[in-house]
């Protein structure tokens, strides 16, 4: 081939790349323009305030009331019931497995908690459906175990991979220089984990924190099966509740296009893409700030 | 060291590990009930018969395939663009604010609920876009949920070839194109498909981004286009489980198991590459 057309060629290529490269940047901007085309008009109706502080969702009644405060209370009892069990089982479990467990032991667990991170969410809520709540319709003696409490333990389970393996990479990374130094101090080896290694990983264990939690925030199907879906606030953790995700799940087969309806639930989005963008820009300059520390160290 | 310090961390310890047993255990024993109770119902017919009388009868054949249908899509649309994206960001992308831009929005693609792709897909796909409620709205919906995993596992890939390798090819003549296409991506073609497949198999258990784009409960015939809506097996499920009364127990236990054959089998395979590779290095 002709130099000058191999040359060409090659920034053919380049190009051509950086185009696709680019594609991401183009959803997310979609994303976020249909988010706001198609919900826009809720505002005409419903003020900001009025919309996210509204206490009455009642889309059916004449007129709808489209108040979401009682989805976005569900979603935050839900997620926050769930991100303590994730959380705090799951950095017990990343520990475990970083520092104690050996070696075998820790590649079959990590394996088994890969699958159980690939398992669908709608099979969790199946599960979750009808075998959990059954179980703890009996132990608690409650009317329906379909509530916030179940939800939040099958939305922990399901948030838990994520915390386990980030935590687990975040406490790996810590230089072993540091625990030789805390032992040959004289430091216990439970100790040298707590007072050391834990603190030493504390960024990368609020990243797995913060990640759990966006898991547990944006997931649909496991909560509408199991939450209970009532479209008011919640008095107790056993109380039936309903969150952002499942409404939108759960209404948007009967709305009708470009109705009121309709656009309050792409305004339920727009909260929801809100909170999680907001989670994720966390994360990342959190992120950003440990890996900058190890590099300058 | 002092007898009460010692017994303090063989209890901690002790604690963590009956901890992590506790949190793994019972969620295997009720995927194992899953396997146990679905068992009965995985008869050829269940697998190769369409549904019958409104989903209480027959097979779940046509959600089998409109979830590999849904799959197959969700490869071509995905595959190329996330690994065109590593590439570029790997071998071609210098340090400025327009990588900076690209980088930032695949990490919140990537926390974008799938509900919420499900909206964007319904705003484009089906209404903008008047493609309806079909395989090929949903699989474009699944194929951009799917891309961000792509991405970061192809940009792991290529990020652990080695730059003798790079190096090694230029040396020898060959321009940056020929590097990457002869050298860089077979050596990153092996965690390349693990990662890909990984990442599929997410969106093939994916149902909230279907629920508005493609699925529908019940067509017992198959798709015949493209443009056609289909049943999917995680819909199906939910349907099962939820909206349609009087199916019998076994038939959704099954289904669900069908699902998470599927799933976790192209996740087993995906592990189970990355373990061969993972030996091999050691050796």
């Amino acid at each position: 081939m002709d130099k000058g057309l191999a040359g060409i060629y090659e920034n053919l290529v380049k190009y051509l790349l950086g185009i696709v490269a680019v594609t991401s940047v183009l959803i997310l901007l979609l994303i976020f323009y249909f988010l706001i085309r198609e919900g826009a008009g809720l505002f005409s109706h419903v003020s900001l305030p009025g919309f996210i502080f509204g206490t009455e969702w009642l889309p059916d009644a004449e007129p709808p009331r489209f108040g979401a405060l009682p989805l976005i209370t569900g979603s935050l009892v839900v997620t926050t019931g769930a991100g303590i069990i994730a959380i705090s089982i799951g950095i017990g479990i990343a520990v475990f497995l970083a520092e104690v467990a050996p070696r075998s032991v820790r590649e079959v667990a990590k394996a088994v908690i890969e699958l159980l991170a690939g398992i669908p969410s709608v099979v969790y809520g199946f599960l979750g459906l009808t075998v959990l709540a059954p179980l703890i319709k009996d132990m608690l003696n409650l009317p329906s175990a379909l509530c916030a409490f179940t939800a939040s333990i099958v939305l922990g389970i399901m948030a838990l991979p994520t915390v386990v393996s980030i935590s687990e990479d975040a406490l790996d990374a810590v230089p072993r220089e540091y625990r030789e130094a805390s032992l040959a101090l004289g430091a216990t080896k439970w100790e040298t984990t707590w007072r050391i290694v834990v603190p030493s990983a504390r960024s990368g264990l609020l990243a797995a924190s913060m990640l759990g939690l966006g898991r547990a925030i944006g997931e649909t199907m496991a909560v509408l099966m199991v939450a209970g879906n009532a479209t008011l606030i919640p008095h107790s953790i056993f109380d039936p509740v309903r969150t952002i995700t499942a409404d939108i799940a759960a209404e948007m087969g009967e709305t009708v296009h470009g109705g009121l309806h309709y656009q309050a639930l792409f305004g339920l989005g727009i909260v929801l893409f809100s909170i999680t963008f907001f989670i994720n820009m966390v994360t990342d300059i959190v992120f950003a700030r440990t890996s900058s520390k190890r590099g300058a160290s | 060291m002092p007898a009460a310090k010692r017994l303090k961390e063989q209890l901690g310890f002790s604690a963590l590990a009956v901890l992590t047993c506790l949190a793994i255990v019972p969620v295997l024993a009720i995927v194992g009930m899953l396997a146990w109770k679905g068992w009965p119902a995985l008869t050829w017919e269940f697998l190769t018969q369409p549904p019958r009388k409104f989903l209480t009868q027959g097979g779940i054949f046509p959600a089998i395939v409109g979830t590999l249908g849904l799959t197959t899509g969700t490869i071509l649309i995905a595959l190329p663009l996330g690994i065109g994206t590593a590439i570029y960001l790997v071998e071609y992308a210098g340090k400025n604010i327009f990588t900076r831009v690209i980088r930032l929005a695949i990490i919140n693609l990537a926390g974008v609920p799938s509900v919420v792709y499900g909206l964007f897909g319904l705003g484009l796909f089906v209404l903008t876009l008047k493609l309806g409620r079909s395989l090929a709205a949903g699989a474009l919906t699944l194929g951009f949920l799917t891309l961000p995993i792509i991405i970061s596992t192809a940009e792991e890939a290529l990020l652990a070839v080695p730059d003798d390798y790079r190096h090694a090819s230029l040396a020898l003549g060959a321009t940056k194109w020929q590097t990457i296409r002869r050298i860089v991506l077979p050596a990153a073609l092996p965690s390349m498909i693990t990662g890909a497949i990984l990442g599929i198999s997410r969106a093939a258990g994916e149902t909230a981004p279907i629920m508005f784009t493609a699925a529908a409960i019940y067509i017992p015939s198959l798709p015949s286009s493209v443009r056609d809506q289909v049943m999917a097996l995680p819909y199906h499920l939910y349907a099962v489980a939820t909206e349609v009364p009087n199916v019998p127990d076994h038939m959704a236990f099954g289904a669900a198991l069908v699902l998470l054959a599927i799933v976790s089998g192209m996740n087993l395979i995906a592990v189970a590459i990355r373990t061969r590779m993972r030996l091999k290095r050691m050796r």
